[in-house]
């Protein structure tokens, strides 16, 4: 057998039937489906007042109100709409920052390389939720400056994921061969280097977006994010806890941060399996 | 080896010197006027306080001047003072500690044993259903957010079943043990108090069950890893060969040789507790250095926020040499660059 049909029939065996990678998908689907359209269905609105207070989840409020009277389920369903725009938000802005810092470093190396890598290892010796914190408390409080704390905080990880690639890659021959054959350095590196780096980064942000989520929510949690009234799930988790005896009010959001984060995960994982099964 | 610890070691000062001057970066230039980050508000107008502030972070010299005297105020402990409590930011973290130093033993204590057993249950059973539970466990563990799982918890077992007291380090009636160490399960020991020792650790179950699950996916994940690979190696073959039973193959003899890479990862895992001790302390009510940066933050506090991040940034430097430093004696095969 060629050697690029050895690599097809690989491909295919690693594209088996995988009841996680399903699952996942299926939340995440469900919940984009609910981003979307929410506004088409909802039966209340979330900012308004649509019965007593604390209500026990019952048939006419599935998870119950809130200390307002509002309506949990509809806010849950609702707050996926932040949480999900955050997470693409700091992804994307992180892999963006990360990845060119770190092909610059790897691909230039020297000086460049020594002060873009300090820049990373001192951003990486904070603990990322006090970095966050006090990023997000300087700027202010507010779910936009919230996603930027969360971007300060994130994009190191890429930095280093991309350098360490980039430094694989270019010690191959074929980029000693384009280099020979006269390309400039930025045809290699966009041509040749970065296409054969990107593998690494693709598994670890569809497994980040779990983990940004989370954090993002922290921050609201402790009202350096989205602001009230808000239906945002952090925000809400706070307001559960200051209802401590009516669990039902944290309860939906939890759910939310829990099923987006698995769902991200499952993804991630079968897509490591799939896309570089010797990492596995 | 001498050579890599040493190196290490000047590193440490450096990137000391890089985390100070985010420090001062985000308490100088985020601000519309640096001043409300030192001065509070309501002393704003009070033109003494805000002329003694001005003089003694130098906020009328130029900004390279600032910065130097902002670099001596750290290296001679001064990290400002709270707006909210009125102390010295650093007085403040340090009678903090050590609640935050015993919820982070005890939470690593739990995740660094829950991780190894699964670890192992799921390579003992490699690819059958007790693995892919382990796993979903573990995996639960580092998703859930412990601000949401904490508070359920917290309901269920004091509400609902009343099996644990309700938040705080210990009961409102109980008798703080002398002071020693600050944490309280050693220092009623020391002091032979019993009952308060065995109320510490009744308050601790929780909060460090929450913390601690959250790194347990991290260890399992690396212990089933370095198990399996263990469990292919020659001399499980021998150990095999020559007799011995299930358990002592699994944790006489391939165990040991899997805790090398997991010794690392229990050490890096600091990291994590340190990220969720901020918020299983804010819901738990511990008075650490957790709820003592969610406070700071909820109301602004700069300094105090500022001082705990600068902090939290050494503490997780210095565990992060420790662990690699006693990575290469615990694996001399390990060359380190």
């Amino acid at each position: 057998m060629s050697v690029a049909a050895t690599a097809r029939t690989q491909f295919m065996t690693n594209l088996r039937f995988r009841p996680a990678l399903v699952l996942g998908l299926l939340i995440v689907v469900f919940w984009v489906f609910v981003a979307l359209t929410i506004d088409l269905w909802a039966v209340y609105d979330p900012l308004k007042i649509v019965g007593r207070k604390l209500q026990a989840p019952s048939l006419s409020h599935w998870l119950g109100t809130d200390a307002l009277g509002r309506d949990v389920l509809i806010r849950t369903l609702y707050g996926v709409r932040y949480s999900l725009a955050v997470s693409v938000v700091v992804v994307v802005c992180s892999v963006a920052i990360g990845s060119l810092v770190g092909a610059v470093a790897g691909f230039f190396g020297g000086w460049i390389d020594s002060v873009l890598m300090r820049i990373v290892d001192i951003t990486l010796a904070f603990p990322p939720v006090l970095l966050a914190m006090a990023v997000a408390a300087s700027l202010g409080p507010g779910l936009q400056n919230a996603a930027i704390a969360v971007i300060v905080v994130w994009w190191p990880v890429y930095a280093r994921l991309m350098r360490g690639q980039v430094l694989d890659v270019i010690s191959r021959d074929h980029i000693e061969a384009a280099r020979a054959g006269g390309a400039s350095s930025w045809r290699l590196l966009t041509k040749h280097i970065l296409p054969l780096s990107w593998t690494p980064t693709i598994i670890s942000a569809t497994m980040d977006f779990g983990q940004v989520v989370l954090l993002a929510a922290s921050l609201s949690f402790i009202g350096l994010g989205a602001q009230p009234p808000a239906p945002e799930w952090g925000a809400m988790i706070s307001d559960g806890a200051a209802q401590f005896y009516s669990w039902w009010v944290a309860f939906g959001p939890g759910m939310g941060i829990l099923t987006l984060g698995l769902g991200f995960n499952f993804i991630g994982d079968a897509l490591r399996d799939i896309l570089d099964p010797r990492e596995h | 080896m001498t050579q890599y610890v040493l190196r290490r070691l000047i590193s440490i000062p450096l990137l000391l010197l890089g985390v100070a001057t985010v420090a001062f970066f985000l308490s100088h230039f985020t601000q519309a006027d640096p001043l409300s980050a030192l001065v509070s508000e309501r002393q704003m107008n009070n033109p003494e306080v805000v002329a003694a502030a001005k003089q003694r972070w130098g906020l009328d010299r130029s900004v390279p001047e600032q910065y130097l005297i902002y670099i001596k105020n750290l290296v001679t402990g001064d990290l400002g003072v709270s707006f909210r409590t009125r102390r010295p930011v650093l007085a403040d973290i340090a009678e903090r500690l050590p609640a935050t130093l015993e919820l982070v033993i005890f939470a690593m204590l739990f995740g660094t044993v829950s991780g190894i057993a699964l670890g192992v249950l799921a390579s003992r059973f490699h690819d059958r259903i007790p693995d892919y539970l382990a796993r979903l466990l573990a995996l639960l563990g580092s998703t859930v957010p412990v601000f949401w799982s904490g508070l359920l918890l917290l309901y269920l077992f004091t509400v609902k079943f009343g099996w644990i007291p309700g938040p705080g380090r210990l009961d409102a009636r109980a008798v703080a043990p002398p002071f020693v160490t600050g944490l309280l399960t050693v220092d009623a020991l020391v002091a032979g108090q019993f009952g308060t020792f065995l109320n510490a650790l009744h308050h601790l179950l929780l909060p460090s069950f929450v913390l601690g699950w959250s790194v347990t996916g991290i260890i399992s994940r690396l212990v089933r890893a370095s198990m399996l690979d263990a469990l292919g190696q020659d001399y499980i073959l021998a150990a095999r060969a020559k007799g011995a039973g299930e358990a002592r193959t699994l944790l006489r003899h391939a165990l040991p040789n899997a805790m090398i890479p997991t010794l690392t990862i229990i050490g890096y895992s600091f990291a994590y507790l340190i990220t969720g001790a901020v918020l299983t302390e804010a819901v738990f009510a511990w008075p650490g250095i957790g709820s003592y940066a969610v406070d700071s933050a909820r109301n602004l506090d700069y300094p105090a926020i500022i001082g705990v991040s600068l902090i939290g940034a050494t503490a997780f430097l210095l565990t992060n040499l420790i662990t690699d430093v006693a990575y290469a004696f615990a694996n001399p095969r390990i060359r380190l660059e």
